[in-house]
């Protein structure tokens, strides 16, 4: 008997909206199969399930929000008896129940005065954006006039919990992680040129982009560089042995998310080109696995399309590192004497000072920018 | 009689009294003790010298026979004014009042009125315990066909008795225990006193105190005690328990957004539920916080000095109640 | 594949661009100024638009051909002298 539960789809996630299901009972699922989709905060996630059975009982029903952790579903296994089934099913209705009673008074009521949702109404005020001042933590008028003289904008829904959930992933990052900052400006003229010979020869379903390369050589450099892959977790760094590149991908409504792909060490160019064009399609559409949301070990952030020279990113926690490139473009550099034109980038490394020196940090950077120089080796 | 003059609330009930005598031939007083002993809470002192046995009549103790005797004078074409000692004897008189004197007009197509005014003192406060402190107006305010005034100023008892009188149904006016003594000058407005709106005694933006009778004193006392706190409070005197005059009340919490309400009765289904009731009801959306309510501790009043004092509203009790939902405030 | 006139090009055009920028609409877009000064197009963007215009049109762009996509006209142009085989000169 299996109990499939809510997976946390990122470190900051405490709970989920279930959409929908994918399966129905009596159904056989297979490792890997999508069975649902959960609203996060950041987006709608087709969460899988990583073990096999038949969907014996659908416990929560779409438009529940529960937290991570909560049984969602029992799928059944050879072998189980009825009775078994039956004594999980009272023991998982018996948590659900327990998990309830402190929720209730964990998750404190929100009091919004009559008042101030009346006044919050007129003055076009987000009243849950509004934080309560009054009696008991209440919000009221003299709130909602704050917020107003604040001009607390009132987006959709879907933005604003998006932009909420950034803010408070960026603030704890700032508030927790003791950053530092590296930036290495690296020679693209040999990655280049082999690209540009690359797509000649490959047909346009094929063809790679700059991002390839820099994603290739990060993992690789990430492998060689264990400290800057990995999470901190609990007061200790936990280095990583896979390496799952997060992927920062700005949506066209605001914001930005920063899904994995997973094992990028060990993908072929092509293969990883292909992930990352499902991967940004999917984002944007709003269908992103569990499987992705939840485990990136180093992120990467490519700001060079909007024309920036150097991006010093806020790392996402537990991550300890995050990995920027700004625009490529012709820049005076010197070989062998002479100054001389030649596309160039600036990567630059925000990384956790708990988890590793500068000293670390600059050998990463170093790996990065001597991977680039052999594209074909990637 | 004159404006300005400094007088007693007893006093200015006993003015009103003479006058109504003087003016109309058909109103005369009736109650126990009023007459040779001047009243229990000496009103009516001298008015039988005044007026003579016929206008001023001492009655034998029975509530339900000289309160029925009202109602016959009145349906008779008099305009009798009853006073019942206490509001607490007259519970022996409810069939009286809430059967007949309530009920004629409607029961009788209007053929019938009932121009009867009964006085009552109420309240607590002076040791008198349990079975002589009752604050029961809010019960008789429950009474369709009674109008229930409560006078809390010396204004209101010089000017609620004329149109009390005028008035061609009954009315019922309480006068709480602890007033009797107060002292004040008469304003000119009494003269001009309308048994059918509250009246704000104190303006503020903050919160509105409202309530009525012997605790009116107590809210501005809290009042003045929050302003040197920064909290202006608004206080409304109701006056008129019915038919309550909720417009009065509702166009000052618009503008506050919280209420405080005293009242000596007890909590459960009072003067001040009904009050909270109607805000509740009609301008649930102009609240910025709970509706609280002061009132008296459910038990039957004490007679110990400190454990009457720890039963009844008093000025710390509102204050505090005024704090706990104006707080944030600079 | 009989050949497609210009407004039919336009129309596959901004049909491939759905998907990957829903604002860009005919009447946000003006077809005189550079696509990506008007929409927010990234590199993969980009690619997934050259790959869009591969499978409606069957017309495999090269790269190196990628400086003449600029203007939504001037796609439109370079579509139709593609189509008619009629490679255009390089761009500068």
């Amino acid at each position: 008997m299996i109990e499939f539960k809510l997976p946390s789809l990122g470190a900051d996630m405490e709970k989920g909206t279930l959409l929908e299901w994918r399966v129905r009972p009596g159904e056989a699922v297979t490792k890997g199969q999508v069975v649902g989709v959960v609203d996060t905060t950041k987006a709608a996630v087709d969460v899988e399930s990583w073990q096999e059975g038949i969907v014996h009982e659908l416990l929560v029903e779409p438009g529940a929000t529960v937290a991570v952790g909560t049984t969602l579903a029992v799928l059944r296994e050879p072998g189980d008896t009825p009775e078994q089934l039956a004594s999980a099913r009272a023991r998982i209705a018996a948590a659900a129940a327990a998990a309830a009673a402190p929720a209730v008074a964990a998750t404190t009521e929100r009091r919004v005065s009559p008042a101030a949702r009346k006044r919050a109404q007129e003055l076009g005020v987000d009243i849950d954006a509004v934080q309560g001042a009054g009696p008991q933590g209440a919000v009221t008028i003299a709130d909602v006039e704050r917020g107003a003289a604040a001009k607390t904008p009132a987006p959709a829904d879907r933005a604003r919990a998006l932009r909420q959930t950034i803010a408070m992933a960026m603030a704890r990052s700032k508030r927790e992680i003791p950053h530092y900052y590296l930036a290495e400006e690296i020679n693209l003229a040999s990655a280049l040129d082999w690209l540009r010979r690359e797509n000649e020869r490959r047909p346009v379903t094929e063809r790679l982009l700059v991002a390839c390369l820099y994603l290739k050589a990060v993992a690789l450099a990430a492998r060689k560089h264990p400290a800057v892959n990995g999470f901190f977790l609990d007061g200790q760094f936990r280095p990583s042995a896979a390496v799952h590149l997060g992927v920062a991908i700005s949506l066209r409504g605001g914001g930005l998310i920063a899904p994995a792909i997973h094992d990028v060490d060990r993908l072929s160019l092509a293969g990883l080109m292909r992930g990352m064009s499902d991967l940004v399609t999917r984002a944007r559409a709003g269908s992103l696995r569990s499987s992705e949301m939840s485990d990136p070990t180093l992120t990467v952030t490519n700001l060079g399309e909007q024309s920036v020279d150097s991006v010093f990113g806020v790392i996402y926690p537990p991550q300890v590192a995050l990995v920027g490139f700004g625009q490529v473009r012709d820049r005076p550099i010197v070989v062998q004497g002479e100054v001389r034109p030649a596309p160039t980038v600036t990567a630059s490394l925000s990384a956790d000072h708990r988890a590793s020196d500068g000293h670390d940090g600059a050998l990463f950077l170093a790996t990065v920018r001597e991977l680039l120089q052999h594209p074909e080796s990637l | 009689m004159s404006a300005g003059a400094t007088i007693s609330y007893r006093e200015a009930l006993r003015q009103a009294l003479r006058e109504a005598m003087q003016r109309d031939p058909r109103v005369f007083l009736m109650g126990e003790d009023v007459g040779r002993y001047g009243g229990t809470y000496a009103v009516s002192k001298g008015l039988l010298e005044e007026f003579g046995p016929d206008r001023v009549r001492d009655t034998p103790l029975s509530e339900l026979a000289f309160v029925g005797a009202g109602i016959g004078a009145a349906l008779g074409g008099m305009r009798p004014i009853v006073e019942i000692m206490t509001v607490n004897f007259s519970l022996l008189a409810l069939d009286q009042i809430i059967n007949n004197a309530a009920t004629l007009r409607h029961m009788s197509g209007g053929q019938f009125s009932v121009p009867l005014v009964i006085r009552m003192a109420t309240g607590a406060g002076r040791q008198l315990a349990a079975q002589h402190s009752h604050s029961l107006e809010g019960w008789y305010a429950h009474i369709p066909g009674l109008r229930i005034l409560a006078p809390a100023t010396i204004d209101d008892a010089r000017g609620m008795l004329a149109p009390a009188l005028a008035d061609p149904d009954p009315v019922l006016i309480f006068e709480h225990v602890q007033l009797y003594n107060t002292e004040g000058a008469l304003s000119d407005a009494w003269q001009a006193t309308d048994i059918r709106r509250a009246r704000v005694h104190r303006a503020g933006r903050d919160v509105s105190l409202v309530t009525y009778g012997g605790s009116l004193g107590k809210a501005l006392l809290a009042a003045e005690r929050l302003a040197g706190e920064g909290i202006e409070a608004e206080v409304i005197d109701l006056r008129v328990l019915r038919p309550l005059d909720a417009e009065t009340v509702f166009e000052s919490v618009r503008r506050t957004h919280r209420a405080v309400i005293i009242d000596e009765g007890w909590r459960s289904g009072s003067l001040s539920a009904e009050v909270s009731a109607r805000i509740a009801e009609s301008i649930f959306y102009s609240l910025d916080a709970p509706v609280l309510r002061v009132c008296s501790e459910e038990v039957p009043v004490p007679y110990p000095k400190h454990l009457e004092d720890a039963v009844l509203p008093q000025v710390p009790d509102i204050v505090a109640a005024v704090k706990e939902i104006v707080s944030g405030h600079d | 594949m009989t050949e497609m006139d210009a407004d039919s090009l336009r129309q596959a055009l901004f049909a491939a661009l759905r998907p990957i920028a829903p604002e860009a609409t005919p009447e946000e877009v003006r077809g005189d100024l550079p696509l990506r000064d008007q929409i927010d197009l990234d590199s993969m963007d980009f690619l997934h638009f050259v790959l869009a215009l591969h499978e409606r049109l069957g017309i495999d762009i090269p790269e190196s051909d990628y400086p003449h996509l600029t203007t939504i006209e001037a796609i439109v142009a370079y579509l139709q002298q593609r189509q008619r085989g009629t490679v255009p000169p390089p761009a500068a």
